[in-house]
């Protein structure tokens, strides 16, 4: 299984996992993002995510050397669904294996932070009366600061 | 020069296409690129700030000279996970 993927079928987690790993880990830190019922006190029918998907491809392995440049010895999987997501179902897919375990706990949540930063991926939300683009961090990979952010949360 | 534009999410929506060919001068850049789409469809204009540029599928600042060909990109800030 490939390790980065942009994928319109549903996300296996388990296979993902079992990818990123090898005999020198000593741990896997996985994360599932999820469409919920509920955002900003509309209630969400159900979400369609569309994407530049050679950029994405391109960020997200820009994501992958960020974390390995961090954290080294850590190998990341990442996989994004877009289409047409039901309640319920996964949107996004991380696995972070490591050595050591602080560093995949801290690889995997850098990863979903970036993700959200930089990856040219977008909501569109249907929700009951209406729906909406949901719009937020203006992408910028170069933006140090936004990395150093990502960098923080992984490491609280 | 002849390239071709792309757009995504709610900039798709108001341009009403997700890809736009144009023909533009030399000395264009993407940034002249913008403000004429800017100019064509003026709801576009709000996104000035807050929009991010690719050509041929990387990260490009609004500076960068385009040449014939090209696939310029403009991506409203993102929602990804």
């Amino acid at each position: 299984m490939a390790l980065l993927a942009i994928d319109r079928e549903a996300l296996d987690l388990s296979r993902l996992a079992a990818a990123v790993t090898d005999g020198a880990n000593g741990a896997i830190v996985t994360f599932l993002g999820i469409v919920r019922n509920h955002n900003a006190g509309r209630r969400v029918r159900y979400l369609e995510y569309d994407a530049y998907e050679p950029l994405a491809m391109r960020v997200f392995g820009r994501i992958a050397d960020e974390a390995q440049e961090r954290w080294p010895g850590v190998c990341l999987g990442l996989h994004h669904r877009i289409g047409r997501l039901q309640i319920g179902e996964a949107s996004v897919a991380i696995a972070a294996a490591s050595p050591h375990r602080a560093d995949a706990f801290s690889a995997c949540r850098y990863a979903i932070e970036r993700v959200k930063q930089i990856a040219p991926i977008w909501k569109h939300e249907f929700f009951e009366g209406g729906d909406v683009w949901i719009e937020g961090a203006t992408a910028d990979p170069d933006d140090r600061q936004a990395r150093a952010s990502a960098e923080r949360v992984a490491c609280a | 020069m002849r390239v071709t534009v792309r757009l995504f999410a709610r900039l798709r929506d108001i341009a009403g296409s997700p890809e736009l060919a144009r023909e533009i001068g030399p000395g264009a850049t993407i940034g002249s690129v913008w403000r004429d789409l800017a100019r064509e469809f003026p709801q576009l204009a709000p996104y000035e700030r807050s929009i991010s540029s690719a050509v041929n599928a990387d990260y490009a600042r609004m500076d960068r000279a385009v040449r014939d060909g090209d696939e310029i990109a403009f991506l409203p800030p993102v929602s990804g996970g």
